[in-house]
């Protein structure tokens, strides 16, 4: 399978996007497997901002750091790429950037901006580049310039076919770099690539809500988590939902339980700093037994931490958010078509089981896209509520403590609802028995969300000696390292599904080492392994630098560990 | 003869003891607003009443109506968001001073801008009762408290003329004592469309020596010829404490109201429960992805 990373960078505001917008559509349009993901300053404008697009012949979804094709918009970038850039790496850069580079690097100088110039317009630079790049994959011409055109379509029919000349002019210049270098990449194209849709993590989880029933979303604005709401706002009129940016979290994470118990079906996104001042409203909804789904897209903290980079460290916090002992649902998707489908079911689960569900994204998978198979849309929700007649009693002390939940207005009995310990009616209570009872209740839920709970997934040697423990975004790049080296007798478990946890205990015993790769700094989930299955891992792949876990990364660390 | 069974008097088992203390201010409140909603022609099914932590809190569980005991200070979110989903309910928010003022002051200041279509009262005995005697954000100068031995050092906040100051669009202040003017201030706040504040004196006999029943009929009177559409003539007499002014301050019916803004009613009023999303439109959206 032939791939190749293309890196773009550039300083906030430079147009970095228009070039990876136009590119990676014309790769996917004429059938090639396309990735893109980024890294960026908190800042709006200045800095240094990459993405990282991988082109491929087959899906190809793990995350490499390996650059063939580096794109400085700015002085600065080749510095800031240094690390990752290898001998096979080429520099398509402006005359300026050569110094930068070095004489040990590749560099081909490209004069998009003269070129620019010629054509009569600076701003033509973004798409003479996408052209070029688009040449050097041998992709559809007629679909770039249609492409364009379209882009610029309401700029006027002048500046649209301008533009679309001026791609052309740089399809041909990539042309003839690559005569003249004799450059070659080579991807194979795939048929299959047509009928996939190109989603990034953000629209995933939108989609996944709107597909889940989603119909009031309450948030403040937190990166990386505002991604999620400006999607819904923007499909809030079409979609007939409720979207409100509220007064801070507390208010948010409140105003979605009120939905809740209002007959609606609530939405929150935030991050880790929001998600500590919802704590007390998951304890309410936990005491009051009041679906609630969460989405915590995570950065690295403890406070502000590193408000644009990614993190897996706010595992702890989901875990045990809110005081007092109450069962919850936590999910952190694998990739981006779980992002959608667990999204979905967390809507299902929470209504179902009158419990709060936490989808832990973070970052890295939220500002990542590519191209996914259609997901599927449902054809129904169950609406898990009954309708209340005059004996109704919110809290009946059931069997399986799941009491049937009403709304008001719905039959002619009244609910009450309670933060505060209660009756089977919801009024106040500080009986020592009913206290225990409903207690009880609440926590019967926990046997059966353990019989539910998604297994593990497992890939690589199945004789295998070493076992990796991985979760959430890191997924499709611990598999491809695990593949890449069963000969090594390498596996993995991967959970998308951090709580209630499946049992493994078979797997680990199994296994001469087990190493968890987590991005965070003490091993979470690990502890979290110990604690539910009483099973240390003393090996730990830990990255908490604010970057995704990328496959050079994993190699390195294993094979410091003696594994590879 | 025994007294006629009201509506919305609660048969359940706890509501029979109702743990405030005799003589509270919130048993006059809880009556007032029972004929109030019986006299509007409201079934209980059509009410829901959120409250927050404190005595004022305990409400719901007297009455005979959908209710929602929350955490300390949250009712407004909560109750925004349950009208915003069930626009058939008529939503009534209730907390003390301490709930309204001090922990949810984030929130009442917002639902005043949000301006949602519901009612929120809030019971005002300058003290945090539940808690025992501790000072309130409404506790006069001088007021010697549990956590405030010396005596409370600030000024007592001016709810009134901060809600009128940021433009709330019904601003009323009763006494729990005048039964039938409060019960006429409640009956408008429920009518009004958008965010309807009263605040209602009510004496705490047990740690509230100061703001006794005798003395809010003696410091207070009512507003008369006022124009509550004068927002300056209100703002003037909001901060007329010698005595305190009662009744309605200021309306503003021009006030964007949130509820009338919300996409689902665009075209129908059901409540979000009895609907199903549009698949259709969420496989369009998917296909606008296929790049």
């Amino acid at each position: 399978m032939a791939t190749f990373n293309v890196v773009l960078g550039g300083a906030a505001g430079q147009g970095v996007n228009t070039t990876e917008e136009m590119l990676t559509k014309v790769l996917k349009q004429s059938g090639f497997h396309i990735f893109a993901t980024k890294e960026y300053m908190s800042r709006v404008r200045g800095g240094i901002n990459t993405t990282t697009i991988r082109i491929s012949s087959e899906p190809l979804r793990s995350y490499s750091e390996t650059i063939d094709i580096l794109v400085p918009f700015t002085s600065g970038v080749i510095n800031w790429c240094r690390e990752r850039i290898s001998e096979s790496t080429v520099i398509l850069g402006e005359e300026n950037f050569r110094d930068e580079a070095g004489d040990d690097i590749t560099f081909i100088p490209v004069n998009a901006e003269k070129m620019a110039k010629e054509l009569g317009n600076k701003l033509f630079i973004n798409t003479i580049l996408s052209g070029l790049l688009c040449s050097l994959f041998k992709a559809d011409k007629k679909i770039l310039t249609k492409l364009v055109q379209t882009k610029f379509e309401d700029k006027g029919e002048n500046l649209s076919q301008e533009n679309s000349d001026a791609a052309l002019e740089g399809y041909k210049e990539g042309e003839k770099i690559c005569k003249e270098y004799n450059l070659a990449f080579d991807v194979d194209q795939d048929a299959s690539v047509g009928e996939t849709i190109v989603l990034n993590g953000a629209e995933a989880v939108s989609l996944g809500a709107l597909n889940g029933g989603c119909n009031f979303v309450s948030f403040y604005p937190m990166s990386p988590a505002t991604t999620v709401a400006v999607d819904l706002v923007n499909m809030a009129e079409e979609m007939e939902i409720i979207v409100e940016q509220f007064e801070d979290e507390i208010a948010a994470v409140n105003a979605s339980i009120g939905a809740w118990f209002g007959g609606g079906r609530g939405f929150v996104t935030t991050s880790g700093g929001g998600f500590a001042l919802m704590c007390e409203g998951m304890s309410l909804a936990g005491m009051a037994e009041i679906p609630l789904v969460i989405h915590l897209a995570q950065r690295p903290g403890p406070a502000t931490g590193l408000p644009t980079r990614t993190a897996q460290g706010d595992l702890n916090l989901a875990l045990y958010a809110g005081h007092g002992d109450f069962p919850r649902i936590l999910f952190a998707p694998s990739n981006i078509s779980e992002a959608y489908s667990l999204t979905t079911q967390s809507f299902d689960l929470a209504d179902k089981y009158q419990i709060p569900v936490i989808i832990l994204t973070d970052e890295y998978l939220v500002d990542t896209y590519y191209n996914v198979d259609r997901p599927n849309v449902s054809e129904k929700i169950n609406h898990h509520i009954v309708e209340m007649d005059k004996k109704y009693k919110r809290y009946v002390l059931s069997e399986s403590g799941i009491s049937p939940r009403g709304v008001p207005g719905y039959g002619d009995g009244i609910l009450i609802a309670n933060g505060n310990e209660h009756d089977e009616y919801g009024d106040t209570t500080e009986e020592a028995g009913l206290t225990v009872a409903m207690q009880d209740k609440r926590m019967k839920k926990l046997d059966i969300l353990k019989k539910e709970t998604l297994q593990p997934r497992f890939c690589g040697n199945e004789n295998y000696d070493v076992l990796l423990i991985s979760w959430g975004s890191t997924f499709d790049t611990v598999k491809n390292i695990v593949e890449r080296y069963n000969h090594k007798k390498l596996a993995m478990l991967h959970f998308s599904q951090i709580y209630p946890l499946a049992d493994i205990s078979a797997y680990l015993k199994r296994a001469e080492t087990v190493i968890a790769v987590e991005q965070n700094m003490t091993g979470q989930f690990a502890e979290l392994i110990q604690k539910e299955l009483c099973f240390k891992i003393d090996k730990r792949i830990l990255k908490y630098d604010g970057r995704q876990i990328s496959e050079e990364f994993l190699e390195k660390e294993l094979s410091e560990k003696g594994v590879l | 003869m025994a007294k006629q069974a009201k509506l919305f008097d609660s048969k359940r088992p706890k509501s029979k003891d109702i743990s405030w203390c005799p003589g509270c201010g919130n048993f006059g409140i809880r009556n007032e607003l029972m004929d109030v909603l019986e006299e509007m022609q409201y079934t209980p099914k059509d009410i829901a009443v959120i409250s927050g932590i404190g005595q004022a809190g305990k409400i719901p569980h007297y009455l005979n109506a959908n209710g929602f005991h929350t955490l300390h200070g949250r009712s407004l979110p909560i109750a925004t968001a349950t009208k915003a989903v069930n626009p058939s309910l008529e939503v009534i928010a209730v907390g003390g001073d301490g709930d309204m003022f001090a922990e949810g002051g984030n929130h009442l200041l917002h639902a005043i801008k949000r301006n949602p279509n519901i009612t929120v009262i809030v019971h005002n005995n300058q003290v945090y009762g539940l808690t025992k005697g501790q000072g309130s954000p409404t506790s006069m100068t001088g007021m010697k408290t549990t956590t405030q031995p010396w005596g409370v050092y600030d000024e007592p906040m001016n709810s009134i003329a901060m809600l009128i100051s940021q433009g709330c669009s019904f601003v009323a202040r009763a006494f729990v004592g005048h039964k039938d003017e409060t019960k006429e201030i409640i009956k408008n706040a429920i009518l009004h469309k958008g965010f309807s504040y009263v605040e209602i004196f009510q004496p705490c006999v047990t740690f509230n020596k100061i703001n006794t029943y005798m003395w809010y009929k003696n410091n207070t009177y009512f507003l008369h010829e006022h124009d509550v559409t004068d927002k300056e003539q209100a703002m003037i007499k909001a901060f007329e404490k010698d005595p305190y002014p009662l009744g309605i301050f200021y309306i503003n019916k021009e006030k964007p109201c949130f509820d009338n803004h919300l996409p689902p009613y665009k075209t129908n009023n059901t409540p979000l429960y009895k609907r199903q999303p549009n698949f259709d439109k969420i496989r369009e959206k998917l296909n606008y992805r296929s790049f």
